[in-house]
């Protein structure tokens, strides 16, 4: 089977490799790159651990191939804020005690930035069926919910003084 | 959960990703989002030698009225017709549908192409198509063909696709005054495959009158169903609510449900004839606005 | 209410500070087993059964080991040269390592490939040629025990059926004579399914031996690191792993909830891997493996309530048939088999009680894992709460007043259970109240009167539940003779900042929070000045680990204990410095002082300073101090859970519209942390209630093996809790406090099973066993409508 290789910029920094086919990109990012933020805790597309962003938008990393991300911009938990700070995300599901074994936190943190990018301001509802594809085994989600609301309240505020 | 092993190749362009598939035979297979067909090569029920990627194809994600069509490019993701302004206003079904379909990270990836081309009856666009009364066209060593729904569904996972056949686009006939579509499916939980679940799409003539109608069902037959019998029992008539009731019995009668994790016959029989009901009503309304 | 006394900077017990261990699980930091990668990294795969009952004719190994990259094919011949291909469970039973002629259950583990790569490992494992001569398996357990029914494990000696043990506890013959002669009985075959704990991360393990230090330091998910050390050395011993060269180190684990405690067979696989090939081998496991090996619950329980014609509760009798799979391996205290199944008399007060139970063997996957309750609480408290549901339901009165009418009074404590526990405190009527208030049970009563004039389907159901939690004084409870005490270790260094050492394990819990929380509480350091470190049996002092709500009442009581020697210590160096005799010196959080004159006083940091600088004579210089905690009684936390559900008629829909639950759990290190446990069990508490629950066709094949088809809630099927407490300390902690995590996982089922019971019982529905879907429920009303 022949090798292909790819480059991607993954957190900013651009990197090249030469993979298999089948390779999944969860593992690329967790074995080739030794990233291990990213977390697999289903295999089905089910569960969400495996969440990074994919130029932007949330994708499910143990169901896509390596090589279909050749070209992309990746976003992974440990690229989301710049060392030793907090994405208002972070800081939110810190201050709201939105994790507790901390597996599905990476992923439930990466969706919910899709999340409010597309939707700023959302209701209980809506953060309720948008962060759906992400289980979290521990929390009973009430603390994730209050989190992602108080991090949109947080980028708002941001975003209100950047105007 | 490790795919076995496959030779990768990526298509730039329908034509390349034709001759590829041509060249290559039966043993390839397009991966568009993958998420119908990669969750199967981990578990290994699908072991194809050759994948043909043809996601990174230009030109084929777009949503545009074009003449008395609306037309959706067959990479158009689930995420970008629910948040797309024209499906929103003119299509509301599609937003009913899409709500519904797995989550928001896999929507981001799946696109309506591979939902309708897997030939999944559990899928829910398939119902959708039925009822609207779609035209699938696709790309194939012989050139394009336009494949009206009614016959593109063949078997369990058998489409009238050939195997190099590229499904590019969607055709569905344009919104206008009097129409009006609804879909709800029953599911276990948010982002399950269907229990049972029901598209309806209706026109109405100034007076109220039923001009055309179509009921897609899902995952309730080995093959995506229409509901031939409740749509001619309402077509050119005013549709009262003893009708929705008859047309209701129907699902429940014609569908052909089989007992699973998800519920007896019975049980899927009676919701189809529910949702039935309950969608009749919602796409009336939305036509009478 | 609980009066905080260290200011918020200290941030000792009653005070939610935030998680010190947050941050590394923020910035993808945590370090889970799977994400270890050791030099010379070798990866292991199973090759599973796809039978529950087969003869093993024979193995091929030759097409995975033609694969370039595979290293070896371990089968059970293999380990059975070395005399290890059996395993003693914790319960005196035994399971195979690996089969050498018979699968047990369908996903059993057939032999192990080790490969260079995951991905080639599992390309070896699908290359691995197995003939099985399928057999016809038992698993119906109730045809486990029919004449004709073939015998599971011959290879038991002296084992004629598939009985595992009968077990019993109380009166059978009182009992049976006050259900006699009772005005009313109420009876119920209530079935608690098999469910699995699902933690997000599944199992796994990174083996590693070096032959020349020939030291074994295994990277595991578990939840009792020292326990599994033991454990190792009593198997492996005789092939020469002793236990001072066995290091068992637990890093961050993604959820346990139970399913991290046993010993699964591939760790065993992995470890005899590393051992003969000298590199280290990692073993995950993938969703289907780990949720179709291991289980919880699987009780069928025939219960039977008596009661005077007005409600007085007279006797309560329970036979239960369990299923434990082809072994026993349920991860139980040694003298407990059912573990504290004997709870079930619930929180009522009546003399006359019978509990007894069969278990047997099937073809199904082992395991009995106290998931996310202490041992077999669950079963208990699910048996009683829905009895009295139905006892209310049989003489029409109010379920709250049933209870009042019913409840072990406050006074009454400590209380004599009928079935031989010594609850320790509770105020059940003032908790009830507060879940009443809360919720506003008396304007739902009225709205579901309307409701149901109207012809809909409104339910209010109530759990009033009591746990016991905390195993457990010694003289009673241990595994595998080991004692159930727990342990803690603190040492203060010369600048005042401590590092704190236990022998549990957290998965979730905040322990890294709560522990220096309570040596803030004791000593006065504020918490950020305290690492807390637990997991590595190299370090760690000798625990018996996290499960079973256990952390609190045993590791929190010796970390308060171990504190006041320190302070003991602290005392006389405080004296020298003060130039006082001891007995002159008070204590308040964080300072000595001289009684009388509090300006002449020294702070902790003063006192730890001068241990190893300014020594008292004839005192043993240093700060540290180390108890193991043997706890006198359990504690009994319990609580009043309320749940209102709407039911549609046409389609079996079920709608949560409320739910409160108020908990008393003693006094509390955390309130943050304490109510996010609430929150988290609670929604494992609905998932078994309407979602989950693992299934097998009449071949004994389960199917929903994975996540798309065993259905763990999302955000949008649990509910948004709503929680508050009521706090009534126990009498025997050392700080008052009680365990907390099971209680929501325990209480929530029945207050759910009952608001659903209740919503369709004007339709003559009577009892609907869990998970109730709305497809059961469905049925249950065309069956009603059959009959009428």
């Amino acid at each position: 089977m022949a090798k292909h290789e790819v480059t991607m910029t993954i957190n900013g920094q651009s990197v090249t490799a030469e993979v298999d086919s089948r390779l999944l990109l969860v593992h690329f990012i967790r074995e080739n790159l030794d990233m291990t933020g990213t977390h697999i805790g289903c295999d089905t597309s089910n569960c969400g651990a495996c969440t990074i962003l994919l130029d932007g938008k949330s994708v499910k990393a143990c169901t896509y191939l390596t090589v279909r991300a050749d070209g992309a911009e990746i976003t992974t938990i440990e690229g989301l804020a710049p060392e030793g700070t907090n994405h208002p995300l972070q800081q939110a599901f810190h201050d709201q005690h939105g994790l507790h074994c901390g597996f599905c936190t990476p992923g439930m943190i990466m969706r919910s930035v899709d999340l409010l990018k597309n939707n700023p301001n959302p209701t209980e509802e809506e953060i309720r069926w948008g962060i759906s594809g992400n289980l979290c085994r521990c929390t009973g989600y009430n603390n994730i919910v209050k989190s992602v609301q108080q991090a949109a309240k947080e980028m708002a505020k941001e975003k209100e003084a950047t105007v | 959960m490790i795919p076995a092993n496959f030779n990768y190749h990526k298509a730039t362009s329908v034509k390349e990703a034709i001759a590829l598939s041509s060249e290559l035979g039966e043993e390839a297979k397009y991966m568009s989002g993958g998420h119908s067909l990669l969750p199967m090569m981990k578990l290994r029920f699908a072991t194809p030698e050759h994948i043909i990627d043809i996601s990174k194809i230009e030109g084929l994600s777009y949503i545009k009225e074009d003449g008395d069509m609306l037309k959706i490019g067959a990479l158009t993701t689930q995420t970008e017709m629910e948040h797309n302004t024209l499906l929103k206003e003119s299509y509301p079904i599609m937003g009913d549908a899409i709500w519904l379909t797995a989550d928001p990270s896999v929507r981001n990836v799946g696109t309506i192409g591979g939902n309708i081309a897997h030939g999944d009856a559990a899928n829910d666009q398939p119902a959708l198509m039925l009822a609207m009364r779609a035209n699938i066209v696709a790309e194939g060593a012989d050139g394009t063909k336009t494949i009206p729904i009614d016959e593109f569904f063949h078997g369990f996972y058998m489409t009238a696709l050939e195997p190099s056949d590229i499904l590019t686009e969607i055709q569905i006939p344009k919104a206008k005054k009097g129409s009006g579509g609804a879909y709800h499916k029953v599911e276990r939980k948010v982002g399950d495959y269907a229990t049972a679940g029901v598209a309806v799409h209706v026109e109405l003539d100034d007076s109220g009158v039923c001009q055309q109608v179509g009921i897609g069902l899902t995952n309730v037959s080995a093959v995506p169903m229409r509901l031939e019998r409740g749509e001619e029992l309402l077509r050119g008539q005013e549709i009262t609510d003893e009708l929705i009731e008859q047309v209701g019995q129907i699902a429940s009668e014609d569908c052909e449900p089989e007992s699973d994790l998800r519920g007896s016959e019975a049980y899927k029989r009676s919701v189809v004839n529910t949702i039935t009901k309950r969608m009749l009503n919602k796409a009336l309304e939305r036509a009478r606005q | 209410m609980f009066k905080c006394k260290t200011s918020a900077e200290v941030g000792g017990m009653g005070h939610s500070v935030k998680r010190k261990e947050d941050a590394r699980f923020l910035h993808g930091k945590g370090n889970y087993v799977d994400d270890t990668k050791l030099p010379g990294q070798l990866h292991m795969v199973m090759v599973r059964s796809p039978y529950a009952y087969a003869k093993i004719k024979s193995i091929n190994k030759e097409k995975a080991l033609a694969i370039d990259g595979v290293l070896a094919v371990i089968t059970g011949e293999d380990l059975a040269q070395y005399n290890l291909h059996w395993m003693p469970t914790l319960l005196s039973d035994t399971q195979m390592v690996l089969p050498t002629d018979t699968v047990m259950h369908q996903s059993q583990e057939v032999c192990a490939v080790i490969a260079t790569d995951r991905y080639v490992a599992v390309d070896g494992a699908e290359a691995v040629e197995v003939d099985y001569e399928p057999m016809q398996a038992i698993v119906d357990p109730f045809k486990a025990l029919d004449d004709d029914a073939p015998l599971l494990r011959p290879d038991k000696e002296g084992q004629e059926d598939n009985q595992i043990y009968h077990w019993e506890r109380g009166d059978r013959a009182k009992t049976d004579e006050v259900i006699a002669n009772a005005d009313v009985v109420v009876k119920e075959r209530i079935y608690l399914p098999r469910i699995h704990v699902a933690s997000i991360e599944t199992c796994g393990c990174n083996a590693s031996y070096d032959k020349d230090t020939q030291k074994l330091t295994v990277y595991l998910t578990t939840q009792a690191p020292h326990a599994i050390r033991t454990v190792v050395a009593l198997v492996a011993g005789h092939v020469g792993l002793s236990e001072e060269k066995i290091r068992i180190i637990s890093p961050d684990i993604g959820g346990g909830f139970g399913g991290k405690v046993p010993v699964y067979p591939a760790y065993v696989v992995a470890i005899a891997a590393t051992f003969l090939i000298g590199k280290p081998v990692k073993w995950i496991e993938d969703r289907s493996e780990n949720l179709v090996n291991g289980f919880a619950r699987d009780y069928h329980m025939d219960c039977e309530l008596a009661a005077t014609k007005d409600g007085k509760i007279q006797a309560f009798k329970v036979s239960t048939l369990a299923d434990h799979g082809y072994t026993d391996s349920s991860a139980n205290p040694s003298k407990y088999p059912t573990g504290m199944f004997s709870i079930c008399t619930g929180s009522y007060d009546y003399e006359h009680a019978f509990a007894e139970l069969d278990a047997v063997y099937t073809n199904k996957a082992p395991g009995g894992v106290a998931y996310r309750c202490s041992f077999r609480v669950t079963e208990a408290v699910h048996a009683i709460e829905r009895m009295v549901d139905k006892l209310a339901a049989e003489i029409d009165k109010d379920p709250a007043l049933l209870r009042f009418e019913n409840f072990i009074k406050k006074e009454q404590f400590p209380y004599e259970s009928p079935l031989g526990w010594s609850y320790d405190s509770g105020d059940y009527k003032a908790t009830l109240e507060k879940a009443m208030e809360m919720i506003g049970y008396d304007d739902y009563k009225k709205e579901q009167a309307e409701k149901r004039a109207q012809g809909k389907l409104m339910g209010i159901g109530i759990c009033t539940f009591t746990e016991v939690v905390g195993a457990g004084p010694s003289k009673d409870f241990d595994i595998l003779g080991i004692a159930m005490f727990d342990s803690a270790e603190i040492r203060v260094h010369p600048t005042g900042k401590a590092l704190a050492r236990f022998g549990t394990k957290s998965q979730g819990q905040g322990h890294e929070t709560t522990y220096a929380q309570i040596l803030a509480e004791e000593l006065g350091i504020p918490y950020t000045d305290i690492e807390i470190d637990e997991g590595d049996t190299d370090t760690a002092p000798y625990g018996l680990g996290t499960y079973a709500s256990r952390s609190t009442p045993t590791a929190g009581a010796a970390a308060a204990i171990a504190a006041r020697k320190l302070r003991d210590k602290g005392k006389k160096i405080a004296a020298h410095l003060l130039e006082v005799s001891e007995e002159d010196i008070e204590w308040e959080v964080g300072k000595y002082f001289v009684k009388g004159a509090p300006e002449k006083s020294k702070t902790i940091q003063d006192v730890a300073f001068a241990a190893y600088t300014n020594i008292p004579p004839g005192l043993e210089p240093g700060f540290e101090a180390t108890h193991y905690y043997d706890p006198p009684n359990l504690t009994f936390p319990n609580g009043a859970y309320i749940c209102v559900v709407e039911v549609e008629e046409e389609t079996g829909a079920i709608d949560v519209k409320r739910f409160v639950a108020i908990d008393d759990c003693g006094n509390i290190i955390n309130p943050m942390i304490v109510e996010g446990q609430v929150h988290g069990g609670l929604t494992q508490g609905i998932a078994p209630a309407m979602y989950e629950g693992i299934e097998y066709d009449d071949e004994g094949n389960v199917l929903n093996g994975t996540l798309m088809d065993y259905l763990v809630p999302t955000a949008v099927e649990s509910p948004h809790w709503e929680t508050g407490h009521t706090i009534t300390p126990s009498p025997h902690h050392p700080l008052g406090a009680k365990g907390v995590a099971e209680s929501p996982t325990v209480g929530a089922p029945p207050a759910i099973a009952n608001a659903i019971i209740d919503a369709v019982a004007p339709l003559g529905i009577k009892h609907l066993d869990i998970p109730i879907t709305p497809a059961k429920v469905w049925e249950a009303i065309q069956a009603q409508k059959a009959k009428a």
